[in-house]
């Protein structure tokens, strides 16, 4: 949920109406200077007791706790469950539990002063840049974590316990620094029961795909809706597309911000696909105009059979979809000649936790974490939430929700196909250059060469700004 | 009484001046110091890179766009909103039906400056979401019905690259109005009823009146509109954020510098950069203000 949120909570970005130039410089003024003061520290703080299995950072249960949450979709019931079992463990301990929306907002001031907490989840639409925390040496190096056992799975590592995507997605300059913990899958997502009333069966090949959106749009539907104000929605269907046909190569070339790695003929093909989609009419008209609630809204309303979202989609409609609505996921089609097969998806590791660097408990702060990564702790997240973790296997036996329960089946089934892009993080002054552009792809203002063009020439000007730590994969 | 007379001054001048130096001028100073700076805004430490982040302005095409946009409000809103304002305004004041009682305003002349301030008692996101909401740009939006009901289809609204910028003008005046129609109504009711009757004996129809009566002794209450107004256009943050896609979209038809400033400094970890962007737009601001100031004076008019 971090992710949509980003959007919705955006809107508290206005709050202030913020005067023009107080923007600048203004955010701190009480602490006189803005970026403080402060020195650097190498040894982890906390870790007074002795490290034991048991322990394995030695916290010491004199020493205090303190936990910030992102209050967002996930809300923070299951931080306080988290911090539960680390009373149950530590009961000298003194926990301070912080639910909060404005992250930026009143953890900059900490951070700038040196006094961050010990446990930060930055996430929502006023996260902090996670990668310029991580560049400029904010953050605890989670390697010990990742190396330490795994509660209650006899003497396994954490890392090993995980979704690989998890141990990926942490990593800035070859060391492990952020934990993403919440898993998101995307996809496009339909009413199971009104598919099943109407006869409908999500599409494997482009070709049936184009066949079900005519007679979806025969039975008076339109066949897609998105979230046209943030382009951010249908641009994980362009990706999809794109790199289910061409293999994860094609998101490797663009993460690592190689030339020409935009004009790929696989991201050629798919922008052609949106936009033949847009051409045929297959698309809710206006819905480039919409926002990510009168959109999702409409397809409750069953305006429109498909929209491409994330996981957290459920949990966010819980309100609105009417009775006997059966939210479900549905891998995209495959286009002519694709290298990855249909039942595999972009699975996003988010949710970022992290150990700040100056925390006066890094020790427990890492503790803290190794109890989120345990099964129960997981298990959970996922049952407060609706949403999986990055846990292995943590959510067995669980009684899930539709939208739930297709979404770890679609996990599952993609295994090592599901893939995953990281520019957007990496590099977040490109991020809204390509969305421009698919937002313009997608109303069919633009030529899917032009959109190549217009998101490659966004790479080439990140690739040649010497302030940007350039990060490549495999 | 001469002694005691500097010690009472400072009494009084020392909180409000005290604050006015914490809460403006410390961060305005600051925002100039970290715009020379490679600051990220999140970690303590930071290196001095001259005027790089300048030099870098000048070929940021995002903010480029965000400047013209800013160009155009800066046009358009004052022009729209003065004008509108003023004709709403001398309607309210001496439009009238003029029988024997001489000049007198509109009928139900209370209850339009009601009506027209109404948005000025609405914050910023409120007037931007109603305004989205009319302008959804679905056939089942408000404000498409209307235009399918007279035939005329529908429009993309805020959607459309070639109309979102226009969209969000429209709605910064439509909250702009009311306020300068309750300045301008106050400045015409002090204007003493007798000039407005001696044009009149003397053959001046409306039009004329307000041209040759009304606005000369209104100028300098236009000449300060102006200048508001023209600082409200650099600025629209609020309005742009929550109403634009992206924000500052379709195809960056809606960016603007304070967009560009609040991304940069928040999202991108760019806050010497969004600094420099704060200190042009500073200069920019006072270059404009005071050139508004010059070329608008006129000679005052006693009355």
């Amino acid at each position: 949920m971090s992710t949509p949120n980003k959007y919705s909570r955006r809107i508290f970005l206005q709050r202030a109406g913020l005067a023009s130039i107080a923007v600048a410089g203004g955010t701190s003024a009480l602490a006189g200077c803005a970026s403080g003061g402060g020195g650097e520290e190498d040894v982890v703080s906390g870790g007074g007791a002795e490290q034991t299995s048991a322990n394995p950072f030695g916290v010491d249960a004199v020493d205090p706790l303190s936990v910030v949450i992102f209050n967002g979709g996930y809300g923070d019931e299951y931080a306080k469950f988290h911090e539960s079992l680390y009373q149950d463990q530590f009961s000298d301990a003194e926990i301070s539990h912080e639910a909060i929306t404005d992250i930026r907002q009143q953890m900059q001031p900490l951070f700038n002063a040196g006094s961050p907490p010990d446990v930060l989840d930055n996430a929502g639409a006023e996260a902090m840049p996670i990668s310029t925390l991580a560049d400029t040496g904010q953050l605890t190096d989670l390697t010990q974590l990742f190396d330490a056992d795994a509660i209650g799975q006899d003497g396994t590592p954490i890392r090993d316990t995980l979704n690989p995507v998890a141990i990926e997605s942490a990593e800035y300059a070859g060391k492990p620094m952020v934990l993403n913990y919440a898993l998101q899958v995307y996809g496009l997502w339909y009413d199971r029961a009104l598919f099943d009333q109407k006869g409908w069966e999500p599409a494997e090949t482009w070709e049936d795909f184009l066949a079900l959106c005519e007679e979806i749009k025969g039975a008076g539907m339109a066949p897609m809706a998105h979230q046209g104000k943030y382009p951010y929605y249908i641009q994980q269907v362009l990706m999809d597309l794109a790199v289910k046909h061409g293999g994860p190569e094609v998101a490797y070339a663009i993460d690592s911000l190689e030339p020409d790695a935009w004009k790929h003929e696989s991201m050629k093909m798919a922008a052609e696909a949106l936009l033949e989609i847009k051409s045929k009419g297959y698309m809710l008209e206006g819905t480039e105009g919409l926002d990510h609630i009168q959109s999702q809204t409409q397809w409750n309303e069953h305006k429109a059979a498909f929209i491409p979202c994330g996981s957290w989609l459920e949990n966010e409609q819980k309100k609105i979809a009417p009775a006997g609505f059966e939210t479900t996921i549905a891998p995209t089609p495959l286009l002519d000649g694709a290298a990855l097969p249909f039942d595999c998806t972009r699975v996003e590791a988010a949710e970022a936790f992290v150990v700040p660097a100056k925390a006066a408990n890094q020790a427990g702060g890492l503790e803290y974490l190794r109890m989120m990564l345990s099964k129960e702790g997981a298990a959970e997240f996922t049952k407060l939430t609706a949403a999986p973790t990055i846990v292995d296997g943590a959510t067995e036996g669980l009684d899930l929700t539709p939208g739930a329960a297709s979404a770890i089946a679609l996990i599952d089934s993609g295994g090592e196909d599901n893939w995953n892009y990281y520019y957007a993080i990496w590099y977040s002054p490109m991020d809204p250059k390509v969305q421009s552009a698919v937002g313009e792809l997608a109303a069919g203002r633009i030529t899917a060469d032009e959109f190549c063009d217009q998101a490659q020439a966004a790479a080439d000007e990140t690739a040649d700004d010497p302030t940007t730590q350039k990060r490549t994969r495999p | 009484m001469q002694h005691g007379r500097y010690p009472f001054i400072v009494g009084f001048l020392v909180l409000p001046l005290t604050v006015y130096a914490i809460f403006v001028i410390s961060p305005f100073a600051q925002a100039f110091h970290y715009s020379l700076t490679d600051w990220t805004g999140v970690a303590p430490e930071f290196g001095y890179v001259g005027m790089t982040n300048f030099e870098n302005l000048m070929s940021d095409s995002l903010f480029l766009t965000a400047l013209r946009n800013n160009a155009v409000l800066l046009v358009g809103l004052p022009i729209v909103t003065v004008l509108l304002s003023l004709f709403f305004a001398f309607l309210l004041n001496v439009g009238g039906s003029s029988g024997s009682a001489g000049v007198k305003g509109i009928r139900g002349n209370g209850f339009y400056k009601l009506a027209f301030f109404l948005p000025q008692v609405l914050s910023v996101p409120v007037i931007a979401v109603i305004w989205s909401v009319i302008m959804d740009p679905t056939p089942s939006g408000l404000a498409n019905s209307v235009l399918g009901w007279l035939g005329l289809g529908s429009a993309g609204w805020l959607s459309d690259p070639a109309l979102a910028l226009l969209c969000v003008l429209w709605v910064l005046v439509w909250g702009s109005v009311g306020f300068y129609l309750v300045l301008f109504n106050a400045a015409m009711s002090a204007i003493p009823r007798d000039i407005f009757e001696a044009a009149l004996i003397d053959g001046a129809g409306r039009f004329t009146t307000f041209v040759k009566v009304t606005m000369p002794l209104l100028w300098d209450t236009i000449q300060t509109s102006w200048v508001y107004l023209a600082i409200l256009a650099l600025d629209v943050y609020a309005l742009v954020a929550v109403m634009t896609a992206g924000p500052g979209g379709p195809d960056n038809s809606t960016q603007v510098i304070s967009l560009q400033i609040a991304q940069n400094g928040f999202q991108f970890g760019r806050a010497g950069y969004a600094s420099a962007m704060g200190v042009v737009l500073f200069f920019i601001t006072l270059v404009i203000a005071v050139v508004m100031l010059r070329i608008t004076r006129r000679e005052r008019i006693e009355y």
